[in-house]
This record gives C-alpha cells, sequence and structure tokens, in this order.
C-alpha cells in the first residue's frame, strides 16, 4: 500500500518536474532571434508553428550535432510527443488544454530551431578554424 | 566536478561538487568489489545498496546545498538545514521499525525500504524547494535546472524502489532505469554549469505547468 502510494506520487512529481524542465530549457532560448540565414532556410521569423517541428529536426539530423544540445533537443522531443499526445487524448473535453499544449509545441518547434542555429554556427566556426590552420 | 569549478566558485556549489566527488570513489568502490567478487555476490549487493544509501545522504547534503542559495537572502538557511538533518534521522528510524516489526528481518529487505523511504523524502524535500523558487519568483536559470534535475532524479529512484518494493520479480523494470536516472543528472548539472553563467535569468512564469 505505502509502495504504491509512493509510486503514484513519484510519478505525478516526474511528469510536474520533467514538464517544467523542458519549459526552463524552452524559456531560456525563447529570447533568442534566429539568425537570418536560417530564418531563409527554416521559414520561421519570430515564433514558429507546432507543425515546423519535425521539419527543422530534420534539419538538425542533417548538421553535425554538438554534444552538449544533444540531450536538451532529446528532451524537449520527448515533451513534444507527450504534449502531442496529450492534447489528442484529452483536447477534445478540455479545448482550453489543446490551444495550451498547441502554443507548448509551437514553442518546442521555435527550441529547435534556435538549436539548429547554434549548430550551424559553431560548424561554420569549426569549418573556418579548418581553413585556416 | 570540473565544469562547476571552472564555471562557478567552489564554495557556492560545494554540496554539489560534494556529492560527484563521492559518487566517483562509489563508481571506483563498485567497480572494485564487481572485480573482486562478480555481480551475483553477496559482497558486490551489499556494497550497492548501502553506497548507494550513502549517496542519497550526500544528495541531502546537495539538496541543503541549494536551499541555502534560495533562502540565503531571507537568513533561514540554518534553521532549514537542522530541519533536514531531523528529517533525515526520523526517515532512518521509521524504515527501520518497519523492517523491524516485519517476520523476515532480511537487511537487504531494510535497505530497499530506507532507500525507497529515502528518495521518496528527498523527492518532498525538493517539490518543497520548487514550491519556494516559484513562490521566492527565482530566475536564476541555473538553480531553477540544478532543482529540477534534482527532482527528476529523485522522483524516477523514488518510483522505481516503490515498484520494486511492491513487485520484486519486475527485473526488467528497475535494472534499467535507476542507470539511466544516475547518467541524466550529471548531464543536466553539466548542462546547466556549461550552458548558463550564474546571472542568466528567465521569467519565473514561464516555469508554472499552468500557464499563468
Amino acid at each position: 500500500m505505502m509502495a504504491a502510494l509512493i509510486f503514484i506520487l513519484s510519478v505525478a512529481a516526474l511528469m510536474q518536474f520533467f514538464v517544467s524542465y523542458c519549459r526552463s530549457l524552452i524559456a531560456a532560448s525563447a529570447r533568442k532571434a534566429l539568425s537570418s540565414d536560417v530564418q531563409d532556410v527554416i521559414g520561421i521569423r519570430r515564433s514558429a508553428n507546432a507543425e515546423d517541428f519535425d521539419r527543422v529536426m530534420q534539419y538538425l539530423h542533417l548538421c553535425p550535432d554538438r554534444r552538449e544540445d544533444r540531450n536538451s533537443i532529446k528532451a524537449i522531443g520527448a515533451y513534444y510527443r507527450l504534449l502531442g499526445a496529450a492534447g489528442a487524448i484529452m483536447g477534445k473535453l478540455l479545448p482550453s488544454l489543446r490551444v495550451w499544449t498547441e502554443s507548448e509545441r509551437s514553442q518546442c518547434a521555435y527550441f529547435a530551431a534556435v538549436a539548429l542555429d547554434r549548430r550551424i554556427a559553431h560548424n561554420r566556426d569549426m569549418f573556418a578554424e579548418q581553413m585556416s590552420a | 566536478m570540473v565544469c562547476s569549478l571552472v564555471r562557478a566558485p567552489l564554495r557556492r556549489y560545494f554540496t554539489l561538487n560534494l556529492y560527484m566527488f563521492m559518487s566517483v570513489l562509489v563508481s571506483a568502490g563498485r567497480f572494485v568489489e564487481f572485480s573482486r567478487h562478480g555481480l551475483t555476490s553477496s559482497e558486490y549487493v551489499y556494497f550497492y545498496y548501502y553506497s548507494d544509501a550513502i549517496l542519497t545522504i550526500c544528495l541531502y547534503f546537495a539538496l541543503m546545498g541549494l536551499y541555502a542559495i534560495v533562502f540565503e537572502e531571507l537568513g533561514v538557511a540554518m534553521r532549514l538545514r537542522v530541519f533536514m538533518m531531523l528529517l533525515l534521522i526520523g526517515t532512518t528510524l521509521f524504515s527501520y521499525s518497519v523492517v523491524h516489526q516485519s517476520e523476515s528481518r532480511m537487511l537487504t529487505r531494510y535497505i530497499i525500504e530506507i532507500s525507497q523511504n529515502l528518495y521518496f523524502v528527498g523527492l518532498i524535500l525538493t517539490y518543497v524547494l520548487w514550491a519556494a523558487l516559484l513562490k521566492l519568483r527565482e530566475s536564476r536559470v541555473r538553480v531553477i535546472q540544478i532543482v529540477l534535475s534534482l527532482g527528476m532524479y529523485f522522483s524516477i529512484h523514488a518510483a522505481t524502489y516503490a515498484l520494486r518494493n511492491a513487485y520484486p520479480d519486475l527485473r526488467f523494470v528497475w535494472a534499467f532505469l535507476p542507470p539511466a536516472a544516475g547518467m541524466f543528472l550529471p548531464v543536466a548539472w553539466i548542462y546547466a554549469f556549461m550552458k548558463f553563467d550564474d546571472e542568466a535569468r528567465l521569467a519565473p512564469a514561464r516555469l508554472a505547468a499552468v500557464p499563468r
């Protein structure tokens, strides 16, 4: 009984911590403006749509990755899918939840775009270093 | 530890460094026991669970350090430390009393019970700290991310140990989750130290799960 109670409470707390952690990652990148090159490539200016996420992730996978970003991108990918599932399952019953999940998913897409911008800048720097060496 | 020392003063995050240092020592000790006695030996099993309990207590100290950072301006850090130490002692005694009353009185049973309770109390304390962060409108990204990753770590371990306590035969679940969670904590802390400096801030309203 005690173990079951601890299990249920722990899973509930885990979900809340995970959502807040992902929101902190997203919030940290929300203020960053995208470079004009990335804006042209992915067609996102100041805000993104939820549907852009998969497309931006495909660009991210094409780009040589940076170890520092890898885990945060995975976490946001999991958060995006979790939001998608929550919106699809409960969105019909709670329309406000659906609006909120869509807004969150669009911010996930913007996070991915900022990560792509960082990766491109990093690879450009690496390339410039190699050329000068 | 290296990231923390490079990117922040040692004294400020001393308890986090202490935990990481102990974690390295314990990992080395486990490797020695594993090499000498093998994975299924009782020596290795006892060493694993007792060292895990010691690491959890070190994590309590890390949590106390975070409480001290968050409440440094209110000047109540000392009282909080005393309260947390009492809670730690209380949890240990409670776990012992629960197992002492049971028929088997097995030491392994005791260590699983105490681990489950220690992780759960750690989870509650982290949750209280998280609530305090929101209430005090704490905006330092590094502190926020360290606290949240610690909360996830405690949650995963508390859930895993509870599942293990209830269903001891579900080996395929609790064989993979704790190592994955163990890897997550240092990675998340490295990210917090390397990515953000101590003064990096964000709007606290963006963190609450319910939009404000």
